[in-house]
């Protein structure tokens, strides 16, 4: 349970950790939190020869608010996002998401940023990345670029960012009046592992149908998905349970979820993500109307 | 590779790999062996520390993150021969058996009381998520950090 030998670098700015990364993209990664990195590496599942200590990198903390964006550092830890009150107000979607994370201890050193590069296919943050359409910033010492979650990841622990760049911040938009969201989850109790986690959105017009609508799912397939069929069937309608219930019923068309494991059974993960679709829609519809 | 920590309110400068994960030097190179090794996978909380403030599981941290911070143990807490208010509660309430979890926990709920004053059962519950007992079921554990937050309360109210 210790990891295999590696050299130990903290750049103390953004541009030197490109630059350290440009060198030696090969045999380093990237330490922000280091609970999904530090973990791996005491099963040796990962044995970098380097790793390159961002975590104290205030450049890369905090969240803000710009033009109706909310812009989150990549080194925000959960527990800084949980307890934010701008994003309590803005977008308490990814509020909500932070607190579901892990326990106390992971969110006091687990970041935002580690989290989404890592893409464990349970993990939290994907679902409401995906459901929000997040654009993430990723720089290297060739500039940055930004990439929208959907495109980001790509399978189960694979995303496309390439080995020489560092994912920098986080961009959603702030919720527009009469926006309603939940994040619903089925943890694996011993792990906190998402089996599913639901991350939904709705905001509705002064008619009280559905105007905009948004589910983004995690834990049931190698990478989190929006459950599209889910959305195209409740806009516009009427936002009652009936129309949630039926719109619900379709959540994991299309989708192949994980293989069996030790945990579920694919049939139980699509199950569970219809079930907990309908709920997460409930209370957003619930929360919006209030 | 050089890291300076203040543990408990004492400076160490010591000489560690960097692959030393912050339990390890806590208990092997400043013997300070309250902080326990439970699972060696991030999930039982026996070596929950405070990291700058913040509860954090020591096992899961290399020693390198904690260069130039300051670090409580439950070595720690008793201040000139006084049982912190969560150590009370242990004790007054029976919130351990084997005591294996106990330095993690009391961490844990130390956290939490510096963070919520009212805390509701299920409050502690949820913020004991990170940390596993496996003889009390958990209750004794809940009504010792009721004691310690009602003696915070108090000790605050007549200061």
């Amino acid at each position: 349970m210790i990891p295999s030998a590696f050299e130990y670098l903290r750049p103390t700015s953004l541009a030197e950790a490109t630059r350290l990364l440009a060198r030696h993209a090969d045999e380093a990664k990237v330490l922000a939190g280091g609970h999904s990195l530090v973990p791996l590496m005491k099963l040796r599942l990962s044995r970098p020869s380097m790793l390159i200590d961002i975590g104290r990198l205030g450049e890369l903390r905090g969240i803000h608010e710009e033009n109706g964006t909310l812009v989150i550092g990549a080194c925000t830890t959960h527990y800084a996002a949980e307890s934010s009150a701008l994003l309590q107000q803005r977008c308490p979607l990814l509020a909500e998401t932070a607190a579901a994370i892990g326990d106390v201890q992971v969110r006091n050193c687990g970041t935002i940023g580690g989290s989404i590069a890592h893409a464990d296919p349970a993990a939290d943050w994907p679902a409401a990345m995906v459901a929000l359409n997040a654009q993430f910033t990723l720089a290297s010492s060739k500039g940055t670029r930004t990439i929208s979650a959907s495109e980001f990841f790509v399978d189960m622990l694979i995303t496309a960012m390439q080995s020489d760049e560092i994912l920098t911040e986080i961009r959603v938009p702030s919720n527009p009046p009469r926006t309603g969201s939940a994040y619903l989850k089925v943890a694996q109790p011993a792990s906190g592992f998402a089996l599913t986690g639901v991350a939904a959105q709705v905001t509705l017009g002064t008619d009280h149908r559905v105007q905009q609508v948004t589910v983004g799912i995690t834990g049931v397939s190698s990478k989190a998905f929006r459950a599209s069929a889910t959305e195209n069937a409740l806009r516009g309608q009427a936002a009652t349970a009936e129309a949630i219930t039926q719109a619900a019923a379709h959540a994991a068309d299309g989708v192949e979820a994980l293989d069996a494991d030790i945990h579920a059974s694919p049939e139980y993960r699509l199950h569970l993500a219809r079930v907990y679709t309908k709920r997460a829609l409930l209370r957003a519809v619930e929360r919006a109307g209030s | 590779m050089k890291i300076t920590t203040v543990v408990n309110g004492q400076m160490h400068e010591s000489d560690v790999e960097p692959r030393m994960l912050l339990v390890h030097y806590l208990r092997e190179v400043l013997r300070l062996t309250g902080t326990h090794i439970g699972c060696e996978t991030s999930l039982c909380g026996a070596c929950t520390v405070l990291l700058n403030g913040a509860a954090v599981k020591s096992c899961t941290l290399l020693a390198a993150q904690a260069d130039g911070a300051e670090i409580t143990t439950i070595e720690g807490l008793a201040k000139d021969g006084q049982l912190d208010a969560t150590q009370e509660g242990f004790w007054e309430e029976h919130g351990l058996q084997c005591g294996f979890c106990t330095p993690g926990m009391i961490m844990a709920s130390y956290q939490l009381l510096q963070r919520n004053t009212h805390p509701t059962d299920a409050d502690i519950r949820h913020a004991l998520e990170g940390n596993l007992c496996r003889c009390t079921g958990y209750q004794h554990i809940v009504n010792a950090v009721q004691y310690a937050a009602k003696k915070m309360r108090e000790t605050a109210a007549t200061a």
